[in-house]
Order: structure tokens, then C-alpha cells, then sequence
């Protein structure tokens, strides 16, 4: 089997991420990782992106929005 | 979540009127949901609509719930739901062509820009021009206020399917069966949407921090 260039390796991260690579192309997308530190980078990269979304602040109802739903649930019981 | 009882509880506290429990789901799932909503609709008053129209219906519908799925689950069908047909309907008068740019448009082709890599013909093919610059360390700031801003505008750049797979995904959380199951498509599918949106977004923060080098 052919060594992963980088160009393959970022279109693969995300089914690595997901525990979707076959044994074989697990083999292969770590083995380059190893060598390859523009691919570590990138990887780590889509890491960091995963986990920035994570910590993205809740949006909110409005507190009038907010109420009349209170106001409805109340009305309804 | 935290603090939020188990469904069999909950359901029975809102089917008897408990208006602690309704504040309680309403204040912790409002938030995802409006995200969610944002991404079959065109405008943030819209979502905002959506997800009124979604908790009335829970409201409305709750004695309904036969349990099947989670409490959750079942409330972000509602959701996706009203949201599409809206969408539909809003497709109609206000076309979504402003957000189709960039390489975040398909879903096929690279998710990286070829230029970036070493051409067929090269001693080392399709290896890095130039490594991705680094990016500061958490401890640096990772996340300022502006890159938070700037990660949410990319959000709703985003073709309105890959959105909703890394909102639920990577913002929300879920697991990807749940995501397959809420917005009915293929694991595969569902893969190549979180991909594409992931790279398209890590390229929006690259695109930033190589902005705001000094
Ligand atoms: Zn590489």
C-alpha cells in the first residue's frame, strides 16, 4: 500500500476522528501523522476548531418571547 | 444536563402543570434550538418564530409523547420539522445564494485548497507548500471574544445542511446516530457534511489568526 501525502491525509481526518478508517488506512493516516508535522498541525487545528464550537456561548429566548411561553404553559393548566 | 431530570420525571412534572419544570427545559434547550432553527431559515427572527412555534406545540402536544425517544430528541423533531417547512417557504421569496460561496458550496471536491500542496510532477506530490501556521496556545487565548463572533458568522455561512450537522454535532454534542436519526440522512452522508463544515470552519480561524499576526 502507497504512503498518504498530506493532500489525502486532511480529506481523511474527520472519518479518523470518527473511529471510520478501516485497521489499514488507520495504519497509513498514523503512520503519517508520525513524519509529518503540517499534518499534526492541521489535525490538532481541526481539534481546536471542534472544541472553539463547543465553548460557543448559549444564544437565548428573548424575556418576551420568554414569557408569553411561561404565560401560555400556565393558561393551558 | 445538568439539573434536569430524568424524562419519565420531567414529562410527568410538565403533563401536571409544573411551571418550575418548563422554565427548567425551556431556559436549558431554547438556546440549541434556536441555532438548530437557524439553520433551515434565512433570518434570526425566523429561528426566534421557530422555536415559539415549536415550544407551543410541545405544550400543546405533551400528553402525546409516548416515550419512543427522548424528551429532547422528540421536541428537536418538532423543531427541524417546523423549521423545513418554513425554510421551504422562505426559499421561495428569499434565495440563499448569498450564502454558496467559497469552497463551502458542495459537498464533493477537496476541502483544502489544492494551491497549498506540492503538484503531481513535485519530488514530494501533494505534501504541504507551507505547513498551516501555528495558532496561539490556549493559555495566549484561543478563543477571544472576536474569534467567538467570527466562528459563529462562518456558522451561517455554511450551506444550510452542513450547518445543522456541526451545530448538533460539535456545538450541541449529540452522537452521530442521533444526528442521522433527527435529520434523516446517511452516516456517510452525515460524515462528509461534518467534514466539509469542520474544514471550512478551521479554514475561517486560520484565515483569522493569520490576520491578526502582529
Ligand atoms: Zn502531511
Amino acid at each position: 500500500m502507497t504512503d498518504l501525502d498530506c493532500q489525502q491525509f486532511v480529506e481523511q481526518v474527520t472519518a479518523f476522528l470518527e473511529g471510520g478508517l478501516d485497521p489499514a488506512e488507520e495504519q497509513r493516516f498514523v503512520d503519517h501523522l508520525a513524519l509529518c508535522d503540517g499534518c499534526d498541525r492541521y489535525l490538532d487545528q481541526v481539534r481546536q476548531t471542534v472544541h472553539a464550537l463547543r465553548e460557543l456561548p448559549a444564544e437565548a429566548l428573548s424575556p418576551e418571547n420568554r414569557q408569553a411561553l411561561l404565560n401560555t404553559f400556565r393558561a393551558k393548566h | 444536563m445538568e439539573g434536569i431530570p430524568p424524562d419519565d420525571v420531567l414529562v410527568a412534572r410538565l403533563r401536571s402543570g409544573e411551571e418550575s419544570a418548563f422554565a427548567l427545559v425551556l431556559d436549558s434547550w431554547s438556546g440549541g434550538m434556536l441555532r438548530l432553527a437557524r439553520s433551515f431559515v434565512s433570518t434570526e427572527e425566523s429561528a426566534a418564530e421557530v422555536v415559539q412555534e415549536t415550544w407551543l406545540a410541545v405544550i400543546e402536544g405533551i400528553d402525546r409523547f409516548e416515550g419512543r425517544s427522548s424528551l429532547k430528541t422528540w421536541i428537536y423533531r418538532i423543531l427541524t420539522n417546523q423549521a423545513k417547512r418554513r425554510g421551504v417557504r422562505e426559499h421561495k421569496v428569499v434565495p440563499l445564494s448569498s450564502i454558496q460561496t467559497g469552497s463551502s458550496a458542495d459537498d464533493s471536491g477537496p476541502t483544502v485548497d489544492p494551491a497549498r500542496f506540492r503538484p503531481p510532477g513535485d519530488p514530494y506530490p501533494g505534501h504541504w507548500w507551507e505547513f498551516p501556521a501555528s495558532w496561539p496556545t490556549p493559555e495566549q487565548g484561543l478563543l477571544g471574544g472576536e474569534a467567538r463572533v467570527l466562528l459563529s458568522q462562518a456558522l451561517v455561512e455554511l450551506p444550510e445542511r452542513q450547518r445543522a450537522v456541526i451545530v448538533l454535532r460539535d456545538v450541541e454534542g449529540y452522537s452521530s446516530d442521533e444526528v442521522c436519526d433527527l435529520l434523516e440522512i446517511s452516516p456517510g452522508n452525515q460524515r462528509v457534511l461534518l467534514h466539509r463544515a469542520r474544514a471550512f470552519l478551521r479554514g475561517k480561524l486560520e484565515e483569522y489568526y493569520e490576520e491578526a499576526k502582529p
